[in-house]
């Protein structure tokens, strides 16, 4: 069979199905098609660039000109020349000092069940199922949720720890899929090596596997923090109230957030025209701390790039 | 805890070596084993003695590994495992109900085919297995730490660069750092599976040196696919095929005259 295979004679005598002719008089129109199509996706790519510059450029001009020390520091008030969102960035990290603790701790404990103590079977695919489902409800329904159990039935109000324990909920399923693939990424042969030494479930996992992992589980955990800063749907249906002019000071103070702030601004500018630049303004730091939040995600994973 | 009783037991041991009947470390007794549906191993039977290095061979897929694994329970990690039949270590069932698993591994090492050391610096992979058994003082870790790597003959190489990261050594000398990893936490028997397959010529003379000098102080198993390192390293062979033993004795006999017909096909080459 090879030998015949490799016989010169036998080859010409073969049927050939490439007509060289026919397929030189193709390439013209298929060159052609090929570029075509890479122009259709870079079209693509830059229709939502351009989408995003146009608005940048429509919120830096706005809001540019508010911002200054004045605006960043003056509580809330109804005239916009003494207005400021000092209240709403208090309420803003304190809603962080809540969901990045809750979040880390229930999402990086389930992460850790889930990877390295449950029995791979029905159980854990119904459980891995509905996390991942989970990641897909709206935020209003995450918000009716948190005003039915935590502002109602536990009675904290419309407070930081009721919003807090709200949002923590609503991006718990991320930090948990973040962490879940961090820790997947560990190699079993590390897992081994810790248990070959006698070492229990516990002590490879703090000692092996958390210490590999942990710059994807941070990752996961700031991401899930720049999302919960921005959403606003929750807590307008636990009832944020649309002006507050104290500054928060403890967990189970009425607060509000960036994103509420420019909400009210905005429905409110059609009553008073600057309350639209100062929304834009406010729109601008919110934008710099998820800047910088991703940033810091960025540098995490590039600092803890995987060794192994 | 062992150095006290090493101590005492080196002039017995020495009237033990030049008995036949050395004391049995390991004994495996009717044992199978099932991933799932696979039969992966079929009625074992072995005894394995006191600083001896056994050897265990077979051509690929015949459940060397396998059961490797099962002498310090490593394979229950895997998912659909089932095992029956009994293995006894220093006389006691390992798959007692209420035998420690953790106990088990701290006096009986592994070696991994593919160095596996931790990300983390040489010194703390050395060190870790004494930290998890509680040994803080840090002069007593640096002492472990030194004589583990003079133990697997790599101490000259890293002795100035113990801070350093374990992925910065090269291959074998991963391999020999593994080594002496398992030696840190003074075992009584070291499972090695194909710990040479990934080295050089000159790396695997090295830890194969480093094996005839270990069983002065240790049982040593060893799974390999090279026929000469078996004969040249090890005391009792052990041919697997299919799952089964089929022919287990001193290696001069397995590799002169064995006695079944498959067991020289397969030393000869004629298959596997
Ligand atoms: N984790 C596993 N899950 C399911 N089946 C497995 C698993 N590991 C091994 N097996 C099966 O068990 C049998 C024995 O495999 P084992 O790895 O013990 O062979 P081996 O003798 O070590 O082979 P090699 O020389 O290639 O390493 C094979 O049929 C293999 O497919
Ligand atoms: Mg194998």
């Amino acid at each position: 069979m090879k030998e015949l295979a490799l016989n010169s004679n036998e080859k010409t005598t073969q049927k050939q199905y490439m007509n060289l002719a026919k397929v030189n008089r193709r390439m013209t129109a298929r060159l052609l098609i090929n570029n075509v199509v890479k122009y259709l996706f870079f079209a693509s790519t830059m229709f939502g660039l351009v989408i995003l510059a146009f608005l940048m450029y429509q919120i830096f001009s706005d809001g540019l000109g508010w911002l200054s020390m004045d605006f960043l520091t003056n509580r809330l008030s109804t005239l916009p020349e003494r207005a400021g969102i000092i209240g709403a960035i208090t309420g803003t990290v304190w809603l962080m000092f809540i969901v990045g603790p809750v979040t880390m701790v229930l999402g990086i404990g389930t992460a850790i069940y889930l990877e390295e103590y449950a029995k791979k079977g029905k159980f854990h695919s119904f459980i891995q199922t509905n996390i991942t489902n989970l990641a897909g409800v709206p935020s209003i329904v995450f918000g009716l949720l948190g005003l039915t159990i935590f502002v109602r039935m536990f009675g904290f109000g419309p407070s930081i720890i009721a919003g807090g324990l709200t949002m923590a909920l609503l991006v718990l399923p991320i930090v948990v899929v973040a962490s879940q693939e961090a820790i997947r990424a560990v190699p079993s042969y590390l897992r081994e090596a810790s248990y070959g030494m006698g070492a229990t479930k516990w002590q490879t996992i703090k000692n092996i596997v958390l210490p590999a992992s942990i710059a994807g589980i941070l990752t996961g955990v700031i991401l899930a923090l720049s999302r919960a800063i921005g959403e606003t749907a929750p807590l307008v249906a636990i009832g944020i109230p649309a002006l507050i002019v104290p500054i928060p000071s403890s967990i189970t103070d009425n607060f509000t957030v960036l994103p509420m702030q420019i909400y009210y601004w905005t429905i409110d500018s059609v009553l008073v025209d600057e309350y639209a630049s100062m929304a834009a303004a406010t729109i601008i730091v919110l934008l710099a701390v998820l800047f910088l939040m991703n940033s810091v995600a960025i540098i995490i994973r590039n600092k803890f790039q995987k060794r192994y | 805890m062992s150095s006290l009783s090493m101590s005492t037991e080196v002039p017995v041991k020495k009237e033990t070596k030049d008995h036949v009947n050395k004391s049995v470390v390991y004994d495996t007794k009717n044992l199978n084993l099932w991933y799932g549906d696979n039969h992966a191993l079929k009625n074992i039977n072995l005894p394995m003695h006191e600083n001896e290095v056994t050897a265990i061979i077979g051509p690929s897929g015949c459940g060397k590994s396998t059961y490797i694994k099962t002498l310090n329970r490593m394979v229950e990690l895997v998912q659909d495992v089932s095992i029956s039949g009994e293995i006894l270590y220093r006389d006691k069932n390992i798959f007692d109900k209420n035998y420690r698993v953790e106990e088990l591994r701290t006096r009986v090492g592994m070696v991994f085919q593919k160095p596996n050391p931790f990300p983390k610096s040489i010194f703390d992979n050395i060190a870790y297995g004494p930290r998890i058994h509680g040994i803080k003082d840090k002069k007593i870790l640096k002492e472990i730490v030194e004589k583990s790597l003079r133990g697997a003959a790599i101490w000259d190489e890293v002795k100035d660069r113990l801070q350093e990261n374990a992925y910065g050594l090269s291959g074998g000398q991963q391999q020999r750092l593994c080594i002496a990893r398992c030696l840190a936490i003074e075992p009584d028997v070291l499972l090695m599976d194909e710990p040479t397959s990934a080295l050089d010529p000159k790396s695997t003379l090295k830890v194969e040196e480093l094996i005839k000098e270990l069983k002065e102080n240790y049982s040593i198993i060893i799974v390999t696919h090279n026929m000469q390192q078996a004969a040249r390293i090890s005391d009792k062979t052990a041919f697997f095929l299919n799952g089964e033993v089929i022919e287990y004795d001193d290696t001069d006999i397995i590799f002169s005259t064995p006695s079944d017909k498959r067991t020289e096909d397969y030393i000869t080459g004629r298959f596997g």
